[in-house]
């Protein structure tokens, strides 16, 4: 094969924190019959795990797609910090107006690292549990004031 | 088409120098990763093989085989080795994980001629990796 050889960086954060899952557009029972016990008024947490996936052309110089450093520090200030130890419900204002599944967690995620100007993000993993993951290229990216 | 993963692991050292740049600017980029004395990491292979499977055997590739590939080109090259001095394919280049994985890659293309090659996937440890594929056979 002639196509091109192509190299991502792979690499994963952690961070805790709570959330309910709960919509403003469904009857308590619906939201009830709908979300289970993760509609729980009081929220519960996880232990989220994030794989972001970057990829760019490999720096001769450095050997890199991407200094760790600075992919670290941006993931960090970007995610980490906002979302750790916190309620999505409460504590982050994308998730006033949305449902913070882990697909909408995933998806805000990918908007957020986005912005990385090192290399192109190429994929988010959110692992929500070690049974449930959540991926996201960005493909599909709805109007985000429209879902709830 | 069937895809097929098989893990190893090896052992090495290395460290991140460009001689091309100054003491301090290799300090800034490379940080702890400079350390002139080196440093080792449990690396984990993953190497993805796709095909169809074949109408006699069942296998896209016999795995004993596509193991000894893996031993030969791979481990007995790399494991317990300084990455920086030791292994010919590496000179010239920082060992990071990204020229890593494209060195392995480079090794096992021509030598998998059951099934082809779809992606090496190197971790340096578990939460750091490198992936290599060739731009036509992007994972779905």
């Amino acid at each position: 094969m002639s196509d091109e050889l192509k190299v991502e960086l792979g690499r994963r954060y952690r961070f805790a924190a709570s959330h309910r899952l709960h919509s403003e557009r469904l009857s308590e029972d619906e939201n009830f019959r709908v979300y289970g016990k993760c509609n729980n008024p009081y929220g519960h947490g996880h232990n989220y795990v994030v794989e972001v996936r970057v990829s760019g052309p490999v720096d001769s110089a450095t050997g890199m797609i991407a200094n760790l450093a600075d992919l670290d520090a941006f993931v960090n200030r970007e995610v980490i910090e906002v979302f750790d130890h916190r309620s999505f419900n409460e504590d982050v204002a994308e998730f006033r107006e949305q449902v913070p599944t882990t697909e909408n967690v995933c998806m805000e995620i990918f908007r957020r690292l986005n912005a990385f100007p090192k290399a192109k993000l190429e994929r988010v993993r959110v692992e929500e549990t070690s049974n449930n993951a959540f991926e996201y290229t960005g493909k599909g990216v709805p109007d985000r004031r429209a879902v709830r | 088409m069937v895809y097929l993963t098989r893990k190893i692991e090896f052992s090495a050292s290395h460290l991140y120098h460009n001689p091309a740049l100054s003491a301090e600017e290799n300090k800034r980029i490379f940080g702890k990763c400079n350390n002139p004395h080196g440093h080792g990491h449990n690396y984990t292979l993953e190497v993805t093989v796709t095909g169809e499977p074949d109408p006699v055997t069942g296998m896209v590739v016999d795995l004993k085989e596509l193991k000894e590939i893996l031993e030969r080109e791979v481990v007995e090259r790399m494991d317990h080795r300084f990455l920086n001095y030791e292994v010919e394919e590496l000179k010239g280049q920082i060992p990071t994980c990204e020229n890593i994985a494209r060195v392995i890659w480079k090794l096992l293309e021509p030598k998998i001629t059951q099934g082809r090659l779809f992606k090496v996937r190197l971790y340096e440890s578990p939460d750091l990796f490198a992936e290599c594929y060739r731009s036509g056979g992007a994972e779905g």
